[in-house]
Protein backbone atom coordinates (compact mmCIF):
# COMPACT_ATOMS: atom_id res chain seq x y z
CA UNK A 1 0.00 0.00 0.00
CA UNK A 2 2.68 2.39 0.96
CA UNK A 3 4.50 1.77 -2.26
CA UNK A 4 1.36 2.31 -4.30
CA UNK A 5 0.72 5.60 -2.59
CA UNK A 6 4.23 6.67 -3.36
CA UNK A 7 3.75 5.71 -6.98
CA UNK A 8 0.63 7.75 -7.22
CA UNK A 9 2.26 10.78 -5.69
CA UNK A 10 5.24 10.44 -7.97
CA UNK A 11 2.88 10.47 -10.93
CA UNK A 12 0.93 13.41 -9.55
CA UNK A 13 4.17 15.26 -8.85
CA UNK A 14 5.46 14.43 -12.30
CA UNK A 15 2.24 15.73 -13.83
CA UNK A 16 2.48 18.92 -11.84
CA UNK A 17 6.10 19.30 -12.86
CA UNK A 18 5.23 18.76 -16.50
CA UNK A 19 2.44 21.29 -16.16
CA UNK A 20 4.78 23.82 -14.64
CA UNK A 21 7.35 23.13 -17.28
CA UNK A 22 4.66 23.79 -19.86
CA UNK A 23 4.02 27.22 -18.36
CA UNK A 24 7.67 28.09 -18.40
CA UNK A 25 8.30 26.69 -21.85
CA UNK A 26 8.00 30.22 -23.12
CA UNK A 27 11.13 31.22 -21.26
CA UNK A 28 13.24 28.14 -21.53
CA UNK A 29 12.63 26.84 -24.97
CA UNK A 30 10.41 23.96 -23.89
CA UNK A 31 13.39 21.68 -23.54
CA UNK A 32 13.13 21.87 -19.79
CA UNK A 33 9.92 19.96 -19.65
CA UNK A 34 11.17 16.92 -21.44
CA UNK A 35 14.47 16.99 -19.59
CA UNK A 36 12.84 16.97 -16.21
CA UNK A 37 10.17 14.54 -17.11
CA UNK A 38 12.70 11.97 -18.15
CA UNK A 39 14.25 12.47 -14.73
CA UNK A 40 11.10 11.93 -12.76
CA UNK A 41 9.65 9.09 -14.74
CA UNK A 42 13.00 7.58 -15.80
CA UNK A 43 12.11 5.57 -18.86
CA UNK A 44 13.58 2.11 -19.08
CA UNK A 45 13.56 1.50 -15.38
CA UNK A 46 12.28 -1.89 -14.27
CA UNK A 47 10.49 -0.59 -11.26
CA UNK A 48 9.86 2.97 -12.31
CA UNK A 49 11.29 4.00 -8.95
CA UNK A 50 14.40 5.76 -7.88
CA UNK A 51 16.64 4.95 -5.02
CA UNK A 52 17.68 7.75 -2.70
CA UNK A 53 21.09 7.24 -1.13
CA UNK A 54 22.55 9.43 1.59
CA UNK A 55 26.30 9.05 1.69
CA UNK A 56 29.50 10.64 2.83
CA UNK A 57 31.40 13.19 0.84
CA UNK A 58 34.43 10.89 0.56
CA UNK A 59 32.69 8.24 -1.56
CA UNK A 60 31.22 10.98 -3.69
CA UNK A 61 34.18 13.31 -4.14
CA UNK A 62 36.57 10.53 -5.09
CA UNK A 63 34.28 9.56 -7.96
CA UNK A 64 33.74 6.00 -6.68
CA UNK A 65 30.04 6.49 -6.26
CA UNK A 66 29.42 7.44 -9.87
CA UNK A 67 31.18 4.27 -10.93
CA UNK A 68 29.25 2.03 -8.55
CA UNK A 69 25.91 3.66 -9.27
CA UNK A 70 26.40 3.44 -13.02
CA UNK A 71 27.01 -0.30 -12.63
CA UNK A 72 23.92 -0.64 -10.45
CA UNK A 73 21.79 1.26 -12.93
CA UNK A 74 23.08 -0.92 -15.74
CA UNK A 75 21.97 -4.03 -13.86
CA UNK A 76 18.67 -2.86 -12.44
CA UNK A 77 17.69 0.05 -14.63
CA UNK A 78 17.19 2.07 -11.48
CA UNK A 79 18.93 5.42 -11.19
CA UNK A 80 20.41 6.31 -7.82
CA UNK A 81 19.91 9.76 -6.38
CA UNK A 82 22.96 10.33 -4.23
CA UNK A 83 23.01 13.05 -1.61
CA UNK A 84 26.52 13.60 -0.30
CA UNK A 85 26.64 14.82 3.25
CA UNK A 86 28.82 14.22 6.28
CA UNK A 87 28.19 10.93 8.05
CA UNK A 88 26.27 12.63 10.87
CA UNK A 89 24.07 14.57 8.48
CA UNK A 90 23.53 11.52 6.26
CA UNK A 91 22.33 9.51 9.24
CA UNK A 92 20.11 12.43 10.25
CA UNK A 93 18.58 12.43 6.76
CA UNK A 94 18.05 8.69 7.17
CA UNK A 95 16.55 9.13 10.62
CA UNK A 96 13.91 11.41 9.09
CA UNK A 97 13.16 8.75 6.48
CA UNK A 98 14.26 11.06 3.66
CA UNK A 99 16.43 8.44 1.96
CA UNK A 100 16.22 4.69 1.42
CA UNK A 101 19.76 3.60 2.07
CA UNK A 102 22.86 5.06 3.77
CA UNK A 103 26.55 4.50 3.14
CA UNK A 104 28.73 5.91 5.90
CA UNK A 105 31.95 5.39 7.81
CA UNK A 106 31.56 5.87 11.54
CA UNK A 107 30.85 2.59 13.26
CA UNK A 108 29.89 4.19 16.56
CA UNK A 109 27.26 6.37 14.88
CA UNK A 110 26.03 3.48 12.76
CA UNK A 111 25.64 1.34 15.88
CA UNK A 112 23.59 4.00 17.61
CA UNK A 113 21.44 4.31 14.52
CA UNK A 114 20.87 0.55 14.43
CA UNK A 115 20.22 0.31 18.14
CA UNK A 116 17.54 2.96 17.90
CA UNK A 117 15.81 0.80 15.34
CA UNK A 118 16.18 3.19 12.38
CA UNK A 119 18.52 0.97 10.41
CA UNK A 120 18.31 -2.63 9.34
CA UNK A 121 20.59 -5.10 7.57
CA UNK A 122 23.87 -3.33 8.00
CA UNK A 123 26.72 -4.77 5.94
CA UNK A 124 30.44 -4.14 5.98
CA UNK A 125 31.18 -2.79 2.53
CA UNK A 126 34.76 -1.72 2.07
CA UNK A 127 37.57 0.06 3.80
CA UNK A 128 40.38 2.42 3.20
CA UNK A 129 42.33 4.37 5.74
CA UNK A 130 43.01 7.76 7.19
CA UNK A 131 46.30 9.51 6.81
CA UNK A 132 47.74 12.40 8.76
CA UNK A 133 48.79 15.05 6.28
CA UNK A 134 50.66 18.27 6.82
CA UNK A 135 53.07 20.78 5.30
CA UNK A 136 56.35 19.44 4.02
CA UNK A 137 58.40 21.42 6.55
CA UNK A 138 56.55 19.45 9.25
CA UNK A 139 56.96 21.79 12.25
CA UNK A 140 55.81 19.14 14.74
CA UNK A 141 58.25 16.59 13.34
CA UNK A 142 55.80 13.74 12.90
CA UNK A 143 56.92 12.64 9.44
CA UNK A 144 57.44 8.91 9.01
CA UNK A 145 56.10 8.10 12.45
CA UNK A 146 54.08 4.93 12.79
CA UNK A 147 52.38 6.16 15.91
CA UNK A 148 49.24 8.14 15.20
CA UNK A 149 48.63 8.94 18.87
CA UNK A 150 52.18 10.19 19.29
CA UNK A 151 51.83 12.32 16.17
CA UNK A 152 48.68 13.96 17.49
CA UNK A 153 50.37 14.55 20.85
CA UNK A 154 53.34 16.16 19.10
CA UNK A 155 51.05 18.45 17.11
CA UNK A 156 49.29 19.50 20.31
CA UNK A 157 52.49 20.05 22.28
CA UNK A 158 54.01 22.04 19.48
CA UNK A 159 50.71 23.89 19.07
CA UNK A 160 51.00 23.42 15.32
CA UNK A 161 47.96 24.39 13.35
CA UNK A 162 45.46 21.56 13.00
CA UNK A 163 42.38 21.84 10.81
CA UNK A 164 39.50 19.71 12.01
CA UNK A 165 36.37 19.21 9.98
CA UNK A 166 34.23 19.68 13.05
CA UNK A 167 31.18 18.56 11.12
CA UNK A 168 30.23 15.30 12.78
CA UNK A 169 31.41 13.42 9.70
CA UNK A 170 33.00 9.99 9.81
CA UNK A 171 36.44 11.55 9.49
CA UNK A 172 35.66 14.02 12.27
CA UNK A 173 34.43 11.17 14.47
CA UNK A 174 37.64 9.22 13.84
CA UNK A 175 39.75 12.31 14.52
CA UNK A 176 38.05 12.99 17.85
CA UNK A 177 38.57 9.37 18.83
CA UNK A 178 42.29 9.67 18.15
CA UNK A 179 42.52 12.82 20.26
CA UNK A 180 40.72 11.02 23.04
CA UNK A 181 43.01 8.02 22.93
CA UNK A 182 46.02 10.30 22.73
CA UNK A 183 44.81 11.91 25.94
CA UNK A 184 44.65 15.38 24.45
CA UNK A 185 41.74 17.74 24.71
CA UNK A 186 42.10 19.65 21.43
CA UNK A 187 41.42 23.34 21.63
CA UNK A 188 43.12 26.67 21.65
CA UNK A 189 44.15 28.85 18.79
CA UNK A 190 46.03 26.13 16.94
CA UNK A 191 42.89 23.96 16.57
CA UNK A 192 40.51 25.14 13.85
CA UNK A 193 37.14 23.67 13.09
CA UNK A 194 36.39 24.33 9.44
CA UNK A 195 32.84 22.97 9.56
CA UNK A 196 33.23 21.88 5.94
CA UNK A 197 33.88 18.83 3.82
CA UNK A 198 37.23 17.08 3.45
CA UNK A 199 38.18 18.91 0.28
CA UNK A 200 37.56 22.33 1.81
CA UNK A 201 39.38 21.32 4.96
CA UNK A 202 42.40 20.11 2.97
CA UNK A 203 42.40 23.43 1.15
CA UNK A 204 42.33 25.36 4.39
CA UNK A 205 45.06 23.26 5.97
CA UNK A 206 47.13 23.75 2.82
CA UNK A 207 46.61 27.50 2.67
CA UNK A 208 47.52 27.95 6.31
CA UNK A 209 50.30 25.37 6.52
CA UNK A 210 48.52 23.15 9.00
CA UNK A 211 47.94 19.47 9.64
CA UNK A 212 44.74 17.56 9.21
CA UNK A 213 43.35 14.04 9.21
CA UNK A 214 42.08 12.97 5.82
CA UNK A 215 40.73 9.81 4.30
CA UNK A 216 43.27 8.56 1.81
CA UNK A 217 40.85 8.63 -1.12
CA UNK A 218 39.95 12.31 -0.87
CA UNK A 219 43.58 13.21 -0.28
CA UNK A 220 44.72 11.35 -3.40
CA UNK A 221 42.00 12.92 -5.48
CA UNK A 222 43.05 16.38 -4.28
CA UNK A 223 46.78 16.08 -3.77
CA UNK A 224 47.60 18.06 -6.90
CA UNK A 225 45.59 21.00 -5.62
CA UNK A 226 47.12 21.23 -2.16
CA UNK A 227 50.58 21.64 -0.72
CA UNK A 228 50.34 18.86 1.79
CA UNK A 229 51.91 15.47 2.07
CA UNK A 230 51.20 12.26 3.91
CA UNK A 231 53.24 12.27 7.11
CA UNK A 232 51.69 9.34 8.94
CA UNK A 233 50.39 6.41 6.92
CA UNK A 234 47.31 4.37 7.69
CA UNK A 235 47.03 0.59 7.75
CA UNK A 236 46.77 0.31 3.96
CA UNK A 237 50.45 1.28 3.83
CA UNK A 238 51.34 -0.52 7.04
CA UNK A 239 50.35 2.21 9.49
CA UNK A 240 48.54 1.81 12.80
CA UNK A 241 45.13 0.16 12.98
CA UNK A 242 43.55 3.19 14.63
CA UNK A 243 43.69 4.91 11.23
CA UNK A 244 41.49 2.24 9.62
CA UNK A 245 38.42 3.59 7.87
CA UNK A 246 35.70 0.99 7.35
CA UNK A 247 32.55 1.79 5.40
CA UNK A 248 29.17 0.27 6.09
CA UNK A 249 25.94 0.32 4.14
CA UNK A 250 22.53 -0.02 5.75
CA UNK A 251 18.87 0.09 4.80
CA UNK A 252 16.33 2.28 6.55
CA UNK A 253 13.99 0.17 8.63
CA UNK A 254 10.66 0.11 6.78
CA UNK A 255 8.92 -0.59 10.09
CA UNK A 256 9.90 2.92 11.21
CA UNK A 257 9.41 4.73 7.90
CA UNK A 258 6.79 2.94 5.87
CA UNK A 259 7.38 4.95 2.71
CA UNK A 260 11.06 4.16 2.26
CA UNK A 261 11.82 1.93 -0.69
CA UNK A 262 13.08 -1.03 1.26
CA UNK A 263 13.19 -3.49 -1.63
CA UNK A 264 15.29 -1.18 -3.78
CA UNK A 265 17.52 -0.44 -0.83
CA UNK A 266 18.15 -4.15 -0.37
CA UNK A 267 18.82 -4.64 -4.07
CA UNK A 268 21.40 -1.89 -3.80
CA UNK A 269 23.02 -3.41 -0.73
CA UNK A 270 22.86 -6.79 -2.40
CA UNK A 271 24.56 -5.46 -5.50
CA UNK A 272 27.29 -3.61 -3.62
CA UNK A 273 28.14 -6.67 -1.57
CA UNK A 274 28.01 -9.04 -4.55
CA UNK A 275 31.04 -10.23 -6.48
CA UNK A 276 30.32 -7.73 -9.20
CA UNK A 277 29.80 -4.75 -6.90
CA UNK A 278 32.90 -5.60 -4.90
CA UNK A 279 34.86 -5.88 -8.11
CA UNK A 280 33.78 -2.40 -9.20
CA UNK A 281 35.02 -1.09 -5.85
CA UNK A 282 38.29 -3.00 -6.11
CA UNK A 283 39.01 -1.86 -9.63
CA UNK A 284 38.26 1.79 -9.08
CA UNK A 285 41.47 3.74 -9.34
CA UNK A 286 42.46 7.35 -9.30
CA UNK A 287 45.89 8.42 -10.49
CA UNK A 288 46.75 4.73 -10.70
CA UNK A 289 46.02 4.13 -7.05
CA UNK A 290 43.35 1.88 -5.62
CA UNK A 291 41.24 3.95 -3.24
CA UNK A 292 38.88 1.47 -1.61
CA UNK A 293 39.30 -2.14 -0.60
CA UNK A 294 36.26 -4.42 -0.78
CA UNK A 295 35.33 -6.06 2.48
CA UNK A 296 31.92 -7.64 1.97
CA UNK A 297 33.05 -10.94 0.51
CA UNK A 298 34.46 -12.85 3.38
CA UNK A 299 35.27 -16.44 4.14
CA UNK A 300 34.58 -15.65 7.73
CA UNK A 301 31.06 -14.22 7.90
CA UNK A 302 31.07 -11.93 10.85
CA UNK A 303 27.65 -11.77 12.47
CA UNK A 304 28.43 -8.46 14.12
CA UNK A 305 28.48 -6.67 10.77
CA UNK A 306 24.70 -7.00 10.48
CA UNK A 307 23.93 -5.65 13.93
CA UNK A 308 25.49 -3.14 16.28
CA UNK A 309 28.68 -4.35 17.90
CA UNK A 310 27.97 -6.19 21.15
CA UNK A 311 24.37 -6.56 20.11
CA UNK A 312 22.09 -8.32 22.56
CA UNK A 313 18.88 -9.48 20.89
CA UNK A 314 15.94 -8.44 23.03
CA UNK A 315 13.09 -9.19 20.68
CA UNK A 316 12.25 -5.52 20.18
CA UNK A 317 14.28 -4.93 17.04
CA UNK A 318 13.89 -8.36 15.52
CA UNK A 319 13.62 -9.26 11.86
CA UNK A 320 9.81 -9.41 11.92
CA UNK A 321 9.65 -5.70 11.38
CA UNK A 322 9.17 -5.93 7.62
CA UNK A 323 6.39 -8.47 7.87
CA UNK A 324 4.59 -6.31 10.40
CA UNK A 325 4.81 -3.50 7.95
CA UNK A 326 3.49 -5.52 5.06
CA UNK A 327 0.27 -6.26 6.92
CA UNK A 328 0.12 -2.82 8.37
CA UNK A 329 -2.31 -1.19 5.99
CA UNK B 1 16.32 30.50 -29.25
CA UNK B 2 19.16 32.35 -27.63
CA UNK B 3 19.34 29.72 -24.92
CA UNK B 4 19.77 26.92 -27.45
CA UNK B 5 22.59 28.81 -29.11
CA UNK B 6 24.22 29.49 -25.78
CA UNK B 7 24.02 25.83 -24.83
CA UNK B 8 25.35 24.76 -28.22
CA UNK B 9 28.48 26.77 -27.55
CA UNK B 10 29.18 24.46 -24.62
CA UNK B 11 29.97 21.57 -26.93
CA UNK B 12 33.16 23.29 -27.90
CA UNK B 13 34.23 23.75 -24.29
CA UNK B 14 36.72 21.50 -22.49
CA UNK B 15 34.07 20.29 -20.01
CA UNK B 16 31.57 17.48 -19.98
CA UNK B 17 29.01 19.52 -21.82
CA UNK B 18 26.04 17.33 -20.93
CA UNK B 19 26.84 17.74 -17.28
CA UNK B 20 26.98 21.51 -17.60
CA UNK B 21 23.89 21.63 -19.79
CA UNK B 22 21.76 19.63 -17.42
CA UNK B 23 22.91 21.78 -14.51
CA UNK B 24 21.97 24.94 -16.38
CA UNK B 25 18.66 23.37 -17.32
CA UNK B 26 17.86 22.54 -13.69
CA UNK B 27 18.81 26.06 -12.63
CA UNK B 28 16.59 27.67 -15.24
CA UNK B 29 13.69 25.28 -14.69
CA UNK B 30 13.69 25.76 -10.94
CA UNK B 31 14.26 29.51 -10.90
CA UNK B 32 11.97 30.42 -13.78
CA UNK B 33 9.16 28.29 -12.36
CA UNK B 34 9.64 29.78 -8.91
CA UNK B 35 9.66 33.32 -10.30
CA UNK B 36 6.57 32.75 -12.47
CA UNK B 37 4.70 31.35 -9.50
CA UNK B 38 5.84 34.14 -7.17
CA UNK B 39 4.86 36.74 -9.75
CA UNK B 40 1.37 35.26 -10.01
CA UNK B 41 1.01 35.58 -6.25
CA UNK B 42 2.99 38.76 -5.70
CA UNK B 43 1.38 41.05 -8.28
CA UNK B 44 -2.20 40.77 -6.95
CA UNK B 45 -0.87 41.17 -3.41
CA UNK B 46 1.12 44.25 -4.42
CA UNK B 47 -1.91 45.76 -6.17
CA UNK B 48 -4.15 45.02 -3.22
CA UNK B 49 -1.78 46.38 -0.60
CA UNK B 50 -0.91 49.31 -2.81
CA UNK B 51 -4.45 50.54 -3.45
CA UNK B 52 -6.55 49.34 -0.57
CA UNK B 53 -6.61 50.84 2.88
CA UNK B 54 -7.16 48.22 5.52
CA UNK B 55 -6.27 47.75 9.17
CA UNK B 56 -2.81 46.25 9.56
CA UNK B 57 -1.56 47.58 6.25
CA UNK B 58 1.58 48.88 7.91
CA UNK B 59 2.23 45.48 9.41
CA UNK B 60 1.79 43.72 6.06
CA UNK B 61 4.20 46.15 4.42
CA UNK B 62 6.69 45.57 7.21
CA UNK B 63 6.40 41.79 6.76
CA UNK B 64 6.99 42.11 3.01
CA UNK B 65 10.03 44.29 3.58
CA UNK B 66 11.44 41.88 6.16
CA UNK B 67 10.87 38.99 3.77
CA UNK B 68 12.99 40.71 1.14
CA UNK B 69 16.09 40.25 3.24
CA UNK B 70 15.20 36.97 4.86
CA UNK B 71 18.23 34.68 5.15
CA UNK B 72 18.02 31.96 2.53
CA UNK B 73 19.52 29.17 4.63
CA UNK B 74 16.76 29.70 7.18
CA UNK B 75 14.20 29.40 4.40
CA UNK B 76 15.95 26.19 3.34
CA UNK B 77 15.75 24.79 6.85
CA UNK B 78 12.08 25.66 7.21
CA UNK B 79 11.20 24.17 3.83
CA UNK B 80 13.26 21.05 4.68
CA UNK B 81 11.31 20.59 7.90
CA UNK B 82 8.06 21.09 6.02
CA UNK B 83 8.74 18.62 3.19
CA UNK B 84 10.80 16.05 5.08
CA UNK B 85 9.02 12.75 5.53
CA UNK B 86 8.32 13.67 9.13
CA UNK B 87 7.14 17.19 8.29
CA UNK B 88 3.60 18.39 7.64
CA UNK B 89 4.04 18.07 3.86
CA UNK B 90 6.00 14.84 4.10
CA UNK B 91 3.22 12.84 2.45
CA UNK B 92 3.88 14.69 -0.80
CA UNK B 93 7.32 13.07 -1.01
CA UNK B 94 8.97 16.30 -2.08
CA UNK B 95 12.21 16.29 -0.15
CA UNK B 96 15.33 16.33 -2.38
CA UNK B 97 13.34 17.11 -5.54
CA UNK B 98 13.35 20.11 -7.88
CA UNK B 99 9.85 20.87 -6.60
CA UNK B 100 11.24 21.41 -3.09
CA UNK B 101 13.85 23.74 -4.58
CA UNK B 102 11.07 25.64 -6.35
CA UNK B 103 9.28 25.99 -3.02
CA UNK B 104 12.26 27.52 -1.29
CA UNK B 105 13.03 29.85 -4.19
CA UNK B 106 9.38 30.84 -4.27
CA UNK B 107 9.57 31.82 -0.60
CA UNK B 108 12.72 33.82 -1.31
CA UNK B 109 11.56 35.56 -4.48
CA UNK B 110 7.94 36.36 -3.57
CA UNK B 111 8.69 39.07 -0.98
CA UNK B 112 11.19 40.73 -3.31
CA UNK B 113 8.76 40.78 -6.22
CA UNK B 114 5.93 41.95 -3.97
CA UNK B 115 8.00 44.64 -2.31
CA UNK B 116 9.49 46.13 -5.45
CA UNK B 117 6.17 45.93 -7.35
CA UNK B 118 4.43 47.56 -4.43
CA UNK B 119 6.80 50.48 -4.67
CA UNK B 120 6.20 50.61 -8.43
CA UNK B 121 2.40 50.57 -8.32
CA UNK B 122 2.13 53.04 -5.45
CA UNK B 123 4.34 55.31 -7.50
CA UNK B 124 1.67 55.48 -10.21
CA UNK B 125 -0.18 58.72 -9.97
CA UNK B 126 -3.62 58.59 -8.35
CA UNK B 127 -5.00 60.46 -11.37
CA UNK B 128 -4.28 57.46 -13.61
CA UNK B 129 -6.54 55.29 -11.49
CA UNK B 130 -9.18 57.98 -11.24
CA UNK B 131 -9.18 58.36 -14.99
CA UNK B 132 -9.50 54.64 -15.53
CA UNK B 133 -12.46 54.49 -13.14
CA UNK B 134 -14.01 57.53 -14.77
CA UNK B 135 -13.86 55.79 -18.12
CA UNK B 136 -16.13 53.16 -16.62
CA UNK B 137 -13.39 50.61 -16.07
CA UNK B 138 -13.93 47.63 -13.83
CA UNK B 139 -11.57 46.83 -11.00
CA UNK B 140 -9.67 44.49 -13.33
CA UNK B 141 -9.39 47.16 -16.03
CA UNK B 142 -7.98 49.59 -13.53
CA UNK B 143 -5.51 46.99 -12.29
CA UNK B 144 -4.41 46.32 -15.87
CA UNK B 145 -3.96 50.01 -16.55
CA UNK B 146 -1.86 50.37 -13.44
CA UNK B 147 0.22 47.32 -14.33
CA UNK B 148 0.76 48.77 -17.78
CA UNK B 149 1.85 52.10 -16.36
CA UNK B 150 4.11 50.47 -13.80
CA UNK B 151 5.51 47.85 -16.15
CA UNK B 152 9.07 49.01 -15.90
CA UNK B 153 9.00 48.88 -12.11
CA UNK B 154 7.28 45.49 -12.19
CA UNK B 155 9.81 44.14 -14.66
CA UNK B 156 12.53 45.32 -12.31
CA UNK B 157 10.74 43.53 -9.47
CA UNK B 158 10.59 40.26 -11.38
CA UNK B 159 14.20 40.66 -12.37
CA UNK B 160 15.22 41.24 -8.77
CA UNK B 161 13.25 38.16 -7.76
CA UNK B 162 14.90 36.10 -10.48
CA UNK B 163 18.33 37.32 -9.44
CA UNK B 164 17.66 36.34 -5.85
CA UNK B 165 16.30 32.94 -6.88
CA UNK B 166 18.94 31.83 -9.36
CA UNK B 167 21.97 33.02 -7.45
CA UNK B 168 20.91 31.53 -4.15
CA UNK B 169 22.80 28.50 -2.85
CA UNK B 170 22.04 27.86 0.82
CA UNK B 171 18.43 26.78 0.71
CA UNK B 172 18.50 24.76 -2.52
CA UNK B 173 21.50 22.82 -1.23
CA UNK B 174 19.57 21.92 1.92
CA UNK B 175 16.24 21.00 0.34
CA UNK B 176 17.51 19.74 -3.03
CA UNK B 177 20.45 17.63 -1.92
CA UNK B 178 22.60 18.59 -4.93
CA UNK B 179 21.78 15.33 -6.74
CA UNK B 180 23.17 14.29 -10.10
CA UNK B 181 22.97 10.80 -11.55
CA UNK B 182 25.96 8.61 -12.16
CA UNK B 183 25.95 9.55 -15.85
CA UNK B 184 26.32 13.22 -14.96
CA UNK B 185 22.70 14.20 -15.59
CA UNK B 186 21.70 16.72 -12.94
CA UNK B 187 18.51 16.15 -10.98
CA UNK B 188 18.59 18.72 -8.19
CA UNK B 189 22.03 20.11 -8.93
CA UNK B 190 21.86 23.67 -10.10
CA UNK B 191 24.61 26.11 -10.99
CA UNK B 192 25.20 27.41 -7.49
CA UNK B 193 25.24 24.05 -5.74
CA UNK B 194 27.43 22.63 -8.50
CA UNK B 195 29.92 25.44 -7.91
CA UNK B 196 30.01 24.55 -4.21
CA UNK B 197 30.68 20.92 -5.07
CA UNK B 198 33.30 21.62 -7.72
CA UNK B 199 35.15 23.97 -5.39
CA UNK B 200 35.00 21.36 -2.63
CA UNK B 201 36.61 18.89 -4.99
CA UNK B 202 39.28 21.35 -6.01
CA UNK B 203 38.02 21.50 -9.62
CA UNK B 204 38.25 25.24 -9.77
CA UNK B 205 38.19 25.46 -13.56
CA UNK B 206 34.77 23.91 -13.82
CA UNK B 207 33.60 26.00 -10.88
CA UNK B 208 34.80 29.20 -12.53
CA UNK B 209 33.19 28.22 -15.79
CA UNK B 210 29.86 27.60 -14.10
CA UNK B 211 30.24 30.92 -12.33
CA UNK B 212 30.72 32.63 -15.66
CA UNK B 213 27.56 30.97 -16.98
CA UNK B 214 25.60 32.14 -13.94
CA UNK B 215 26.77 35.72 -14.40
CA UNK B 216 25.97 35.55 -18.11
CA UNK B 217 22.43 34.33 -17.43
CA UNK B 218 21.78 37.12 -14.96
CA UNK B 219 23.20 39.69 -17.39
CA UNK B 220 21.17 38.25 -20.26
CA UNK B 221 17.94 38.33 -18.31
CA UNK B 222 18.78 41.85 -17.22
CA UNK B 223 19.22 42.92 -20.81
CA UNK B 224 15.99 41.28 -21.97
CA UNK B 225 13.94 42.79 -19.19
CA UNK B 226 15.59 46.15 -19.70
CA UNK B 227 14.57 46.09 -23.34
CA UNK B 228 11.01 44.98 -22.60
CA UNK B 229 10.41 47.51 -19.87
CA UNK B 230 12.67 50.30 -21.02
CA UNK B 231 10.37 51.44 -23.83
CA UNK B 232 7.63 52.69 -21.54
CA UNK B 233 7.69 55.14 -18.71
CA UNK B 234 9.20 58.18 -20.35
CA UNK B 235 7.75 60.76 -18.02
Amino acid sequence: MAIQRRDFLTLAGGGAAAGLAGCTGLFSGGENGSGNESNSSSGGSITGQELVLATTTSTYDTGLLDEVNAAFEENFGTPVQAISQGTGQALETARAGDCDVVMVHARSQEDEFMQNGYGINRRDLMFNDFVIVGPSDDPAGIGGSEDALGAFQAIAENESLFASRGDDSGTNTAELQIWEEAGVEPGGEWYLETGQGMGDTLNQASQQGGYTLSDRGTFISQQDEVELEILVQGPVEGGPEILANPYGVLAINPAVHEDVNYQLAMSYIGFLTSQEGQQVIEEYELDGEQLFFPQALSEDPNFQQYVPEDWQPDGENGGNATEDNATDE
Amino acid sequence: MALETALAVLDGMPFESNYVKSIVRVSLYVSVTAVVLSTLVSLPVALFVGFKDFPGKGLVTAIINTGMGFPSVVVGLVVLFAVSNQGPLGFLDLVFTPQAMIMSQFVLAAPVITGVSLAAVTGIDQSVRDAAYAMGGTRLDVALVVIKEARFGIATAILAGFGRAISEVGSVLIVGGNIAYADGEAYTRNITTAITLEARQGRYETAMFLGAILVSIVLLVNAIVGRLGGGGRTR
